[in-house]
């Protein structure tokens, strides 16, 4: 059963998100910082009348940050709250077909908990990055 | 008052459209209990609303028909088609009188009775009643669902929004002054339509506050019990929707604690209480929620009779009860079909209340938490979610951001500059004096990691644990925002209670007061703890203090206050030989240590010592004290007992007993001197003023039926047949004979003295 999937730029990687997650892919404005907030929340911004917490996906997967300038972000809903997810790029929509994970696969750091699967795009694997996954741990780690 | 009906009716009709269902279905089947439930809320609630919307008629009839309909539930009686045509007999009635209210149209209520007894076990059946269609008056409100607000409130911030963005590019451009103005007047109404919009949804909690005085004060009237209702944060701004929804819970917990918490005088005084007991009701904000405490100082919860009263309906296994911690024992009170009172009353005490209140509470995204201390009072906190409220805030700068702080929890803002305000380092603790007060300081730039330069300027911050400091760089506005809970993530940090989006599109976040207390490390003592020491120290009796006519200040016993109100001046006269008011159609003794002079209108203390009453006019009241227990008596007489500290000043206290005592007392109640007349008129003219002035009631014939107290003759005059006891005045100053009883006519004192031993024979 194929599903949609978006795939993206994070951290210079291609990765496939379920299209059920995305609200919307934005460019967002001015974000105003969250001083005393883990290092994950870049801060909030405006999305037309509702206010969206940034999620600086770099070090949300523990990797190096993303850069300041990166202004593309996946809008998810997230226990009622909205998150804007930044992300480097955003190439397309795609229907795929979900697999688990290749057993032997040794994912670290972010990717471990956040990869749920993989989908094939033109015979390159792309690994399904949970959104949900992303903001709940760091937001447990908090 | 007319809004509360006015919402009474449009709440109920609403509420019958959507139990006609259900009414339908009981009809049908009169067994199924579920469809009972929601008849039985609905007269329930109308009979709580009637209680205090003073409906009578209404309160009966919704009144009859809970006590079939709970005696159904209890098992007691059988639903049968009759008992439910008799209760949907009812139910038409109300909605009929509920239209009639309306309409202001008159409705006949000759055949209430009938309807009433339809409802006795043994009625007979009968036929339906028709009642003659009313003609709706035309409704001057219209309900909306809050969902089509919600979405108004959106398209509002999202034109704001608009608005900015396109200001923002004709700022960049050269344009027409006539476009900047079309811009203009456009920003205007924009702001004006947002100012609307927001209304539309929120309401200040005096909405909900102001209906309870008149609750409070009738339903304490109703069960004899003196209370004192304090409300305070009537300004908070909550959603109409939380606020129609809180509306039941609230009425339901008010009178409980009225009927069940606060004891009666009586029961108050064995308990070492003041007489009038306290119901305090508060709004305020804390974190992301709105808290609404009602407190009483009643007797709180007696866990032990919920746990009994729980066995006893079987709700739970004695066993599983025993095992219970002492929490979940409180929590009982929520269960259904469970009340603490074991006699049924108009007030409240029918299992319903609380558990409907915690229901209706919690479909708000509520919780309800209660503080339990038995003999000395309950406090229950409804926790309800700020989402969509309204808050007022000043905007405060640190560094290159701006934050919102709630103008509720800001004392004052000072300057540090003003030579008020000292900077302390005390240990590694920075501390700051303003004006005398020392309290702790936090650097909102140092905590937040934004700027560690010294503040310029202090927010002095109350929080429920005390007060402190708050340095900012700049106070920049007051803004009324609307504040919705911020991501988890955000509010981990613990020192945010929001986020909010101004109007100049950028997103800010509302500081939380108490958790900046927290997370800088301040430790305040336990404030509450202290308040109530000082309580304690203050037994005494409640008084009230008031400006004197004569410029002193003077105290009185607040037990012998019946009230205090303006009378007209013209309504005092001075005549037979004493002021008096006139109150309608009866005449009290008026006391006044000073001439009225030019006013024309004066206020009196109306006195009551139970039997008769008086009155004492008065400049001014001023408040209500606690008497300390130390009086310095007062030397001579007059109606000061003695003179007692307060507030370190030196007050009189008026001495009702010499008030009560020096006043002839009302008629009805006086005992009856018969003058025997000669005819020279000199008793008429000459004693019956001052034997009235001490308190008889002269005549010179009884009247059928009456019986004189005392007679009066003069001893050349024959005494006339009587039973009282007979006094004799002669003419001269001294009797011709040792023993000769009579009393010379001008000796006053001998003459009132011998009348009042004579009556006591």
């Amino acid at each position: 059963m194929s599903e949609l999937f978006l795939v993206a730029h994070v951290a210079g990687r291609g990765v496939a998100i379920a299209a059920s997650q995305v609200e919307s892919v934005v460019d967002i404005g001015e974000i105003v910082a969250v001083p005393r907030a883990e290092a994950f929340v870049r801060g909030l911004a405006a999305l037309r009348s509702r206010v969206v917490t940034v999620i600086d996906t770099g070090t949300a997967l523990g990797l190096a940050p993303t850069p300041d300038d990166v202004r593309r972000a996946v809008i998810t809903i997230f226990e009622g709250h909205h998150y804007a997810i930044l992300v480097d790029s955003v190439e397309d929509v795609a229907p795929s077909e979900r697999l688990p994970l290749s057993s032997g696969m040794a994912l670290h750091r972010g990717w471990a908990s956040a990869g749920i699967g993989i989908v094939e795009r033109d015979g390159e694997p792309l690994l399904i990055l949970d959104l949900a996954a992303i903001i709940s741990d760091t937001a447990l780690a908090a | 008052m007319d809004d509360l009906l006015q919402e009474f009716i449009a709440e109920t009709r609403e509420t019958l459209e959507a139990i006609a269902g259900e009414i339908v279905a009981w009809e049908a089947e009169p067994a199924d209990s579920a469809r009972l439930d929601a008849i039985f809320r609905f007269v329930h609630t109308v009979k709580g609303s009637c209680g205090f919307l003073d409906l009578p008629r209404l309160a009966r009839l919704s009144h009859a028909a809970e006590d079939v309909l709970a005696a159904v539930r209890d098992g007691k009686r059988t639903p049968d088609t009759a008992l439910v045509n008799a209760v949907l007999g009812i139910v038409d009635r109300i909605a009929a009188i509920v239209e009639a209210i309306d309409a202001g149209a008159s409705l006949d209520d000759a055949d209430e009775d009938l309807l009433i007894a339809a409802l006795a076990p043994d009625a007979q059946p009968r036929a339906q009643i028709q009642v003659a269609p009313q003609n709706r008056a035309a409704s001057r409100s219209v309900r909306l669902n809050v969902d089509l607000l919600d979405h108004m409130m959106s398209g509002m911030s999202e034109m704001v929004l608009a608005r900015n963005e396109l200001a923002r590019r004709l700022r960049d451009s050269d344009v027409d002054p006539q476009v900047e103005a079309a811009l203009e007047r456009l920003s205007l109404t924009v702001a004006d339509m947002r100012d609307t919009v927001t209304r539309t949804r929120m309401q200040k909690v005096d909405a909900l506050f102001s209906a309870l005085p008149r609750m409070v004060r009738d339903t304490s009237a109703e069960l004899a019990k003196s209370i004192d209702l304090v409300i305070e944060g009537a300004d908070v701004e909550l959603d109409r929707e939380m606020i129609e929804l809180m509306r039941d819970p609230l009425g339901h917990i008010i009178r409980n604690a009225i009927d069940h918490g606060i004891e009666t005088p009586t029961e108050r005084r064995a308990a070492g209480k003041p007489l009038t007991g306290r119901l305090i009701v508060s709004a305020r904000q804390s974190g992301n929620q709105i808290l609404i405490e009602i407190a009483d100082d009643g007797k709180g919860i007696d866990v032990a009779r919920i746990v009994a009263k729980a066995a006893e309906k079987r709700l739970y296994g004695v066993a599983e009860l025993a095992a219970m911690s002492e929490a979940a024992k409180l929590d009982l009170i929520f269960a259904p079909g469970l009340s603490s009172r074991d006699t049924v009353t108009a007030i409240s005490g029918r299992g319903v209340g609380m558990d409907v209140v915690r229901a209706n509470i919690e479909q708000i995204g509520g919780r309800i938490v209660l503080t339990n201390d038995p003999g000395r009072g309950l406090r229950i906190v409804i926790h309800v979610p700020l989402t969509l409220s309204i808050l007022s805030t000043i905007i405060v700068g640190v560094g290159a951001q701006r934050f919102a702080l709630p103008r509720q929890a800001i004392e004052e803002i000072v300057m540090v500059r003003g030579n008020q305000v000292r900077i302390e380092t005390i240990g590694d603790a920075a501390t700051v004096t303003v004006r005398g007060k020392r309290m702790p300081l936090v650097s909102l730039g140092e905590l937040l990691d934004l700027n560690g330069d010294s503040p310029p300027t202090l927010v002095i911050v109350s929080t429920r644990e005390g007060d402190y400091a708050l340095g900012v760089d700049t106070v920049l506005d007051t803004e009324e925002l609307v504040v919705k809970p911020a991501s988890p993530a955000v509010m981990a940090t613990g020192v945010y209670a929001g986020k909010t989006l101004p109007d100049n599109g950028l997103p800010m976040l509302l500081l939380d007061a108490a958790g900046i207390a927290a997370v800088a490390g301040l430790r305040f003592t336990p404030v509450i703890a202290a308040a109530a020491v000082v309580e304690e120290v203050v037994p005494g009796v409640p008084a009230l203090l008031f400006d004197d006519l004569d410029g002193q200040r003077r105290a009185i016993a607040l037990a012998v206050i019946d009230r205090v109100e303006p009378v007209p001046t013209e309504a005092i006269r001075w005549s037979g030989g004493a002021l008096r008011l006139s109150i309608g159609e009866t005449i009290i003794p008026l006391h006044a240590v000073a001439e009225l002079g030019a006013r024309t209108e004066v206020a009196v203390l109306r006195l009551t010592d139970g039997e008769s009453e008086m009155a004492y006019a008065i400049a001014e009241a001023i408040e209500i004290v606690a008497l300390p227990t130390d009086m310095a008596p007062a030397r001579g007489t007059g109606p000061i007992a003695g003179v007692v500290m307060i507030a370190g000043e030196q007050i009189e206290l008026v001495d009702p007993h010499a008030l009560f005592a020096g006043q002839p007392v009302t008629l009805g109640s006086l005992p009856v001197c018969l003058l025997q007349v000669d005819g020279s008129g000199w008793m008429e003219t000459f004693l019956k003023p001052a034997l009235e002035a001490s308190g008889y009631r002269c005549v010179t014939a009884l009247a059928a039926g009456e019986t004189a107290a005392v007679a009066l003759a003069m001893e050349d005059s024959p005494v006339r047949e009587t039973l009282a006891p007979v006094v004799t005045l002669r003419r001269t100053p001294t009797a011709e004979r040792d023993d000769d009883p009579s009393i010379y006519r001008y000796d006053r004192p001998a003459l009132i003295a011998a009348l009042a031993a004579r009556r006591a024979m």
